[in-house]
């Protein structure tokens, strides 16, 4: 690789970054507006124009807030676990194609690699639990794993159809195999895509699967004894881990940057829209579907969820698997 | 040195001074920590052997959730008793002296080695045109198909065995 090559490389990996991280004070102002809004309330309406600076100042607010840590906290583990589960996150952006020539790298095994790194990114909320030295923080911990790791079945194999159609893990090939018609639009997809759908939401802890901090019962669950940027720093990486699950699923079965001017005849006349547009408005579409069921539904009781999961789901995803193979040799 | 011996360095050194500290840690949690990273540069070393699938199994599998049930069970344990606790067994020095003469031994025979002596089926060029997961997946359901079913068989009876202890004795 030349220096260009590196040099266009960084630009991208800055890009993205500072893209996701503006996606992240502003995500959480659009949920306060929607739920707000859902709620026949307001919202954030005093810190500038409808409160458009109110991330800016809740930013600001973090980041000079006192450093509390717990006297008998594991001091080691306790800082690096914010910082793991940033990584996990901001590391998944890496292979995500925004556009087919624009992803940072390209990889053939794209599809794996995400689900690794959110398999990676709970060991932040399990250390950060165990090392608050605190009940409900370690409570709280103890039920985010026994959850991702439930969850996280389903949703490898709910992506086995998938890779079963466009026969790649490459995330740009999978988009590609979807230039005809996108996954969704295909009722052997409809469960796998129901299934995935809820478990990306149960993976980033997400209402209604929020137990691991559930207000009622453990205070902030896993987050209780973290205050100021610490604290900020799983805040970001529970919203930019909601935009990399959208944007996941967005590509594997939303058919990724094509629009509908490819798929209908009709719609032709839309061709002007830049892809990224419609990339980003499928996945916007998918973080308000999160918002709406967080207004919406309330929280599972722990073993309804357990249940749901492994009694559901995983049923559900395997007979979906055959399907998708019988349909395929047909 | 070349940059793939740089990095070949990189990760033998950091995979035995891992191992160790793994070992020698006196809290089983940091233990859980260091064999993450640990696990991680195994994949790196997969990655720089080619074999991408591998790698990424390698997090997915061990990493995400063999090691996520290791800290289950670990934070269950008495943690308070088992940090104030020695180490090691008493005789751990004929264990090093074992290790060591064996470790001498090993290295005198790798030495005498040809390795491959002529190259197999499956070279680098076979594999990145026909795809790993499609290599490794037609090799399993192939060659290796009996093997494969026994291995699927013996985490059955793993399964059937766990809800067995675990269910309870209904009246």
């Amino acid at each position: 690789m030349s220096i260009m090559d590196w040099a266009w490389l960084l630009i991208k990996i800055l890009i993205v970054i500072g893209i996701t991280m503006l996606h992240v004070a502003y995500v959480v102002y659009f949920e306060r507006k929607v739920i707000g809004h859902m709620q026949a309330r307001m919202g954030p309406m005093r810190v500038g124009w409808h409160g458009l600076l109110q991330p800016i100042a809740d930013g600001i607010k973090l980041f000079f807030k006192e450093d509390i840590i717990p006297s008998n906290a594991d001091k080691p583990l306790f800082y690096i676990a914010p910082v793991i589960s940033v990584i996990a996150a901001l590391a998944s952006l890496a292979v995500l194609p925004i556009w087919e020539a624009f992803s940072i790298v390209n990889i053939n095994i794209g599809l794996l690699y995400i689900l690794a790194l959110s398999s990676v990114g709970t060991f932040g909320i399990i250390l950060a639990g165990w090392a608050s030295n605190s009940k409900y923080a370690f409570l709280g911990s103890l039920r985010s794993a026994a959850q991702v790791i439930s969850y996280e079945i389903s949703m490898g194999l709910s992506l086995v159809p998938v890779i079963l159609f466009a026969g790649s893990t490459d995330l740009v090939d999978i988009v590609n195999a979807q230039v005809k018609y996108p996954f969704i639009a295909n009722p052997i997809f409809i469960v796998p895509f129901f299934v995935c759908l809820m478990a990306a939401i149960a993976e980033t802890n997400r209402a209604p699967f929020d137990l691991p901090e559930a207000e009622t019962e453990l205070v902030a669950g896993y987050a209780t004894e973290y205050s100021g940027i610490r604290f900020g720093l799983f805040f970001i990486a529970e919203y930019a881990g909601m935009f990399i699950m959208s944007a996941f699923i967005t590509v594997c079965f939303l058919g990724g940057w094509y629009g509908p001017d490819a798929w209908i005849p009709w719609l032709g006349f839309l061709s002007f829209v830049p892809n990224w547009i419609w990339f980003m408005l499928k996945v916007y579409s998918l973080i308000f579907f999160y918002f709406w069921i967080r207004a919406t539904l309330p929280r599972y009781r722990y073993d309804q969820l357990m249940g749901l999961g492994w009694k559901i789901f995983l049923p559900l995803t395997l007979a979906s698997i055959v399907v998708a193979a019988v349909v395929k040799i047909l | 040195m070349s940059v793939p011996q740089f990095f070949f360095g990189y990760f033998a050194v950091m995979l035995i001074g891992l191992s160790i500290m793994v070992v020698t840690r006196k809290n089983p949690v940091h233990s859980v920590i260091l064999m993450l990273v640990l696990f991680v540069h195994i994949a790196g070393v997969y990655l720089f052997l080619n074999a991408e699938f591998l790698a990424a199994i390698q997090i997915i599998i061990y990493a995400g959730a063999i090691l996520v049930m290791f800290l289950f069970v670990i934070m269950l344990l008495d943690l308070k008793k088992e940090v104030t606790e020695r180490r090691f067994l008493k005789p751990w020095p004929l264990g090093l002296v074992v290790a060591g003469t064996f470790m001498v031994f090993i290295t005198a025979v790798l030495g005498k080695l040809t390795v491959f002596p002529e190259p197999g089926k499956y070279s680098i060029d076979r594999i990145q045109a026909e795809g790993m997961m499609m290599t490794i997946g037609k090799v399993l359901y192939t060659e290796y198909l009996l093997p494969f079913e026994i291995a699927s068989l013996i985490l059955l009876v793993a399964i059937i065995g766990a809800i067995v202890l675990a269910k309870k004795r209904l009246e």
